[in-house]
């Protein structure tokens, strides 16, 4: 029989999310039908004044999608957990920390990456111009592979928890806050003339950090959950 | 030119090779390759020295509740290990302490000499469970669920591979079907055909009998005695009386 190195191993958890999620489109479309309901909502309950719009935009855009990325959270290892698929992971050679990360890849690409794609469509409901929305596009495709990995952490802690959902919000949303705030910055900062450099340096700082003790915190909390 | 008649070479040819030897020759022929292929078939996978793995004073706890205390037991390479008991008495938190999912309260778990959560990378490699749990992804084919766990253990068979197996295992010609659509049963027999394709020596089945029906249980008796007689070992535990061919069990009977 071939043996497959370590990169092979993780295409193929990668390649099995996917087709898995295709599947169940329903998955995939929900967070991104929430994105796209709570986003053009603002401006029809806010009103038509377009220096209001565009100075909220940002923050409006940058919650909307932080709330839809955590939907999609808690089904990150329940349904592995259930069938005693994620058993077999913890069990099998390859190192579970490399499983994890395939996941988080997974997650951002089925629920990060529409969100990105789709961010500068509802930016323009709220007026804002082209270097505002590759802006904000920027700053969405640096954080939001970090909301998936930080999401991971309490993904993997209320594993098997009754009232999981909520107990996974009041453990994530303290993390995600410095997220949102240089992501939403980004674009404020940028429009009042000092630069958005600063801001999306530390994003691509919180995500270099979350890529190396993400996967170690989510690997020993299934573990954990698993006994 | 001159040239031989052929009917003048032919008795030649014949007198050279007669039928008897040339069938003889095929026999003997046949003979080696059988013994070869039948030599290396016995060995196990790679020339490790024989593996054993041993419990020293095992004990667990679960709820505040004291389940087993003092287990001692050595398991040699060839040999299976029958854990027995009454409903809640400890098997299946014993089974997931072999496997290193729970953790080892009391006692310690050796594999080769060394305590398992010492080795644990090297540990898993020579381990394969398969606990209540099937562990197949329901909106996933057969052969998917197959080729994707074979992954994880690094290994990737081929359809031809898959297909075999599946036939081994009752199932055959199932490998596009999703697995939503099969019976208890056959969910159960699609699970085992994982033991085929792994490379691991030793196998903790948590009653691997449940759902099976008889033809189903006599052929994983004797796939688990295949799997010993090439020097590998299996932990199980089970409700109903199993024969494993004709190695004996080594019985562990737990009590409260």
């Amino acid at each position: 029989m071939k043996t497959l190195g370590l990169g092979s191993v993780l295409l193929a958890v990668l390649r099995r999310e996917v087709s898995l999620a295709l599947r169940q489109k329903g998955e995939v479309l929900t967070p991104l039908v929430f994105f796209v309901v709570i986003a053009s909502l603002f401006p029809l309950g806010v009103g038509p004044e377009s220096a209001l719009l565009q100075r909220m935009a940002p923050g409006v855009l940058w919650v909307s999608a932080l709330l839809a990325a955590m939907l999609s959270l808690q089904r990150l290892f329940a349904t592995d957990y259930a069938d005693g698929s994620l058993e077999q992971m913890a069990l099998s050679s390859t190192p579970l920390g490399l499983l994890v990360v395939a996941k988080a890849i997974s997650h951002f690409l089925l629920s990060g990456l529409p969100l990105v794609l789709m961010a500068p469509v509802l930016g323009l409901q709220f007026g804002l111009d082209g270097r505002a929305l590759g802006l904000l596009m920027l700053t969405l495709l640096l954080g939001t592979p970090t909301l998936s990995l930080i999401g991971s952490i309490g993904a993997a802690l209320t594993l098997g928890v009754r009232g999981a959902g909520v107990l996974l919000s009041l453990l994530i949303l303290p993390l995600y806050i410095p997220v949102l705030i240089f992501g939403a910055g980004a674009v404020e900062s940028d429009a009042a003339g000092m630069g958005a450099g600063g801001h999306l340096s530390l994003l691509a700082a919180m995500l270099v950090l979350s890529i190396f003790f993400a996967p170690i915190a989510t690997t020993t909390a299934l573990r954990i959950s698993l006994e | 030119m001159f040239c031989f008649p052929v009917e003048t070479v032919f008795p030649l040819e014949k007198t050279l090779f007669p039928r008897d030897h040339a069938r003889f020759i095929r026999s003997r022929l046949c003979t080696w390759r059988d013994v070869i292929s039948a030599h290396s078939f016995n060995q196990p996978f790679d020339l490790k020295p024989a593996s054993t793995l041993s419990f020293s004073k095992l004990g667990c706890n679960r709820g505040g509740r004291q389940l087993f205390q003092n287990v001692d037991c050595v398991l040699e390479a060839g040999r299976w290990l029958y854990v027995a008991g009454a409903n809640g008495v400890g098997k299946t938190s014993l089974l997931r302490m072999v496997c290193g999912l729970a953790p080892i309260e009391a006692g310690d778990i050796l594999w080769n000499g060394t305590p398992i959560h010492a080795q644990a990378d090297a540990y898993r490699q020579d381990l394969c469970y398969l606990g209540h749990l099937n562990a197949l992804q329901e909106s996933m084919t057969v052969q998917e669920n197959l080729v994707f766990t074979a992954a994880l253990g690094g290994l990737a068979p081929d359809a031809a591979q898959t297909r075999a197996v599946l036939k081994q295992f009752g199932v055959p010609g199932r490998e596009h079907q999703l697995v939503r659509h099969l019976s208890q049963g056959q969910k159960r027999r699609v699970a085992l055909s994982r033991l085929a394709l792994s490379p691991a020596r030793l196998w903790v089945l948590d009653e691997p009998f449940v759902a099976m029906d008889e033809a189903g249980v006599r052929m994983l008796a004797d796939l688990i005695a295949a799997h010993l007689t090439q020097g590998g070992l299996a932990v199980l535990t089970s409700h109903q009386q199993v024969d494993i061919g004709t190695i004996p069990a080594q019985m562990l009977e737990l009590r409260a």
